[in-house]
């Protein structure tokens, strides 16, 4: 067995299951779950734009599905995701730019973030279902 | 099976192989373009509830229009693709890994592909 592969006796610091969930790691375990959910939502608006680019008949399914209770829940999903990913990843940029690390500076971007995506997510909707 | 190589050596041949910070770069780039594209097409969207096939084509189509999707969904799936690769990294190993990253990779250009060529249609006509 190689040195690196040696079962150690060292200890371990305290993983997921020691702490009680905090905003900020609240946000960042958010911050990847919606990363994920656009990733497979973009494959989604791409086949949007395959199915406009379709027969009227096509489309019309698609359209179907849209306006079924579930299209409704993953576009109303998608627009939650976009946001909060918005909102946080500029959050995210600050700190990549040395900006916010304060303990204090963290808890307020991210209540922040959360305030800014839910009001922006609830106008979306409100918005969308009118429309509708 | 004995490794003969120094821990040292190995954990050279674990390093970024020759491209830095090449990857972090990218998905900051690519965030910061995101920007005005995601607010612009989350707008859109919205505006768009309801609205039937003719004119979502007549949307799709106009110059601007063309250009502005295709730098979101182009943009949006090469973001997406460099997250999704950060997360199969963190959680598979081996063969899997390797699979995942690569089916990931695919998958982002011929969808990215796909919607060009049918913005283009919309836009050209045919």
């Amino acid at each position: 067995m190689s040195v690196a592969n040696r079962p150690s006796n060292r200890p371990l610091s305290p993983h997921l299951q020691v702490y009680r969930l905090q905003l900020t790691s609240a946000l960042s375990i958010l911050h990847r779950a919606t990363g994920i959910a656009l990733s497979v939502g973009a494959l989604y608006l791409a086949t949007w734009v395959i199915y406009a680019a379709s027969t009227p008949k096509a489309y019309a399914m698609f359209q179907e599905f849209n306006g079924s209770i579930v299209g409704r829940i993953v576009l109303g999903g998608w627009l939650f995701s976009a946001f909060y990913h918005l909102c946080n990843g500029i959050r995210h940029l600050f700190w990549d730019a040395g900006y916010g690390f304060e303990l204090k500076d963290a808890y307020r971007s991210g209540w922040i973030v959360v305030g800014v995506s839910l009001v922006a997510t609830a106008l979306s909707w409100i918005v969308g279902l009118r429309l509708m | 099976m004995t490794d003969l190589r120094t821990p040292l050596a190995r954990a050279r041949g674990l390093g970024s192989a020759k491209d830095g910070v090449h990857h972090w770069w990218m998905q900051r780039l690519t965030a910061i373009a995101l920007i005005p594209l995601v607010v612009w097409f989350a707008v859109s969207l919205v505006m768009m509830s309801g609205a039937d096939y003719a004119v979502v084509r007549a949307w799709i189509g106009s110059p601007l229009v063309m250009v502005l999707l295709i730098l979101t969904i182009g943009i949006g799936l090469h973001h997406g693709q460099l997250g999704m690769q950060v997360v199969w990294e963190d959680y598979t190993d081996g063969a899997l890994r390797v699979v995942m990253i690569v089916l990931t990779k695919f998958i982002a250009v011929v969808f990215g592909l796909g919607a060009i060529v049918a913005i283009m249609r919309i836009g050209f006509g045919g």
